[in-house]
């Protein structure tokens, strides 16, 4: 008992916490404004809403647990995410049976490459997918000795493994940032919260005032409005917290909430195109409201990358890698 | 014992593998039956169609649950035999017929009189991943003998692609289960054949299937 109370009591005392309980807050008010929306106008595309609203509670939830308790949960949670965002993604793309055990080959690279993470080799954690499994996969599927279909095999199981397994596990990669900083989930809180505050943003601007479409065969919800929008609150939030959660100051922190939400909306629309391809309009069903894990991720899958370079080669932040 | 290993079989194994590491979605999981006498008739592509449909159900149902399955194939060693009776816990029938003098479907009768709820997989076979192959009789022969008992038609997507026929190591992809309304017996082995087969496409259509070739 002693123990949660003090738990309780230094709960607020690192950033990550402070940042965390705000995002409580505007969960509260988010759920309040759908509340009263649905009394106001019952409807479907308020039921939709309060879904959605829902869903953030047990996927905030989750991801706070995850952040907070230790490094290898955390990562080992980020590393299961990778595996939902794979799976879902080989689910539905066209596979062939010879292929099998190459997709088995996929799965076991998640593993490899969040211990490569975990332990900050970043060398390794640069190369193993691009490289390594890059050669390795096609190679297997060539002693197959099937080449009908072969470029189509080798692209969509690549593409799908750089997608999901190596540019989400940047997000692993920026807890190794964190251990310098006190705390491990601090860059990670910021990469992730401002990325899906981004989307929430977008989402309202484009409704609000959104007019002029950017890609209407791809997205046609996407507008430049909502775009600027979108941005423009990003990188004002970002100024203000980037100071407390990262090492960077206020201007840098303001570029990094701009290179977030551009990277966001181009991992986004890219995902879209691939889903029409497919012929699908959501992944799967697994959140309601919001689609699959990979409609979650879709923004993180570029802005995990692209925020872990800014930070790593210009910012010039160092892994606490062990190798 | 047995009964006890079985619950822990299906609770800390194949549970967590089915739901978490494989990922099945199910659509209609309240048209399932409360209580048995009940069939359950489903395609079959993958020995984890019979783990699946015995993990739809909640588990104070498990003692009720009985799998029909081939007696020449599930029976063939002593191991084998004792994990397919005991764990799966499957009513054996005889592919080749009247064996004994006993009826081949008498072991069925007799759990749809104590109440259990029998699997059946009509096409026979796992088969040619992923393809639904032609439905034998013998779900019509059974029902002649227990004309009121409810059948309830499943359809199953993407465990074929998990461990097909031959495989040994499963690799996931996320699977569909589809429920469908009951049937009753039509008074005809055609005509509840047919309207089966109708009840099974129309499940199968409600899939998004990626194509696998």
């Amino acid at each position: 008992m002693n123990a949660v109370i003090q738990y309780a009591q230094h709960f607020f005392d690192t950033p990550v916490h402070v940042a965390i309980g705000a995002i409580y807050g505007l969960l509260i008010v988010a759920s309040l404004i759908s509340f009263t929306l649905r009394k106001l106008a019952p409807g479907e595309a308020m039921t939709e809403l309060s879904q959605r609203v829902k869903s953030w509670w047990w996927m905030i939830t989750v991801f706070t647990v995850a952040i907070l308790t230790d490094r290898v949960i955390s990562t080992i949670f980020l590393g299961f995410m990778s595996f939902l965002a794979l799976k879902e993604y080989l689910s539905l793309v066209p596979t062939r049976r010879v292929d099998r055990p190459i997709l088995l080959f996929a799965y076991l690279a998640i593993p490899v490459q969040f211990y490569l993470a975990h332990i900050g080799s970043f060398g390794l954690f640069m190369v193993f997918i691009p490289v390594w499994m890059f050669l390795f996969m096609p190679a297997i599927i060539t002693l197959f000795g099937q080449t009908d279909g072969f470029l189509r095999a080798v692209g969509t199981i690549s593409w799908g493994l750089m997608i999901t397994v190596f540019c989400l596990s940047h997000t692993a990669m920026l807890l190794t940032f964190g251990v310098k900083l006190g705390h491990a989930a601090g860059p990670l809180l910021f990469l992730v919260a401002l990325t899906e505050l981004n989307d929430v943003a977008q989402f309202t601007w484009g409704k609000l005032t959104g007019r002029h479409k950017i890609i209407p065969k791809v997205s046609p919800k996407k507008t430049w409005e909502g775009f600027v929008g979108g941005l423009l609150t990003t990188a004002a939030v970002a100024a203000f917290v980037g100071p407390f959660l990262t090492p960077m100051p206020m201007l840098w922190s303001a570029a990094a909430g701009a290179i977030i939400a551009s990277t966001g909306f181009l991992g986004d629309v890219t995902i879209s195109a691939a889903k029409r391809d497919l012929g699908v309009k959501d992944v799967s069903d697994l959140i309601p409201g919001h689609g699959g894990i990979l409609d979650r991720v879709d923004s993180l899958i570029y802005s995990a990358p692209v925020f872990y370079h800014l930070l790593h080669y210009f910012y010039g932040v160092w892994p606490a890698g062990i190798l | 014992m047995s009964a006890a290993l079985r619950w822990m079989f299906f609770t800390l194994i194949v549970r967590p593998v089915l739901f978490v590491a494989v990922g099945i979605h199910v659509r209609g999981r309240d048209l399932l039956p409360k209580q048995g006498p009940a069939i359950i008739v489903a395609n079959h592509n993958s020995h984890l169609d019979t783990l699946t449909i015995l993990s739809l159900f909640p588990l104070r149902l498990l003692p009720r649950l009985r799998p029909v399955a081939a007696a020449d194939y599930f029976l063939r060693s002593k191991s084998l035999a004792w994990f397919a009776t005991n764990i799966i816990g499957i009513i054996p029938i005889p592919r080749a017929g009247r064996t004994n003098g006993r009826h081949p479907l008498e072991g069925c009768c007799e759990a749809l009189d104590r109440g259990d709820i029998l699997v059946l997989f009509p096409e026979g076979s796992r088969g040619e991943p992923e393809k639904l192959s032609a439905f034998k009789t013998g779900v019509a022969h059974l029902l002649k003998m227990r004309p009121a008992t409810p059948v309830h038609p499943l359809f199953i997507r993407g465990l074929g692609k998990v461990l097909p026929k031959d495989a040994l190591v499963l690799v996931p992809f996320n699977s569909d289960v589809v429920i469908g309304e009951q049937i009753a017996w039509a008074g005809s082995t055609p005509d509840f054949m047919a309207a089966l087969e109708a009840r099974m496409h129309e499940l199968s259509a409600q899939i998004h299937v990626a194509p696998w070739d």
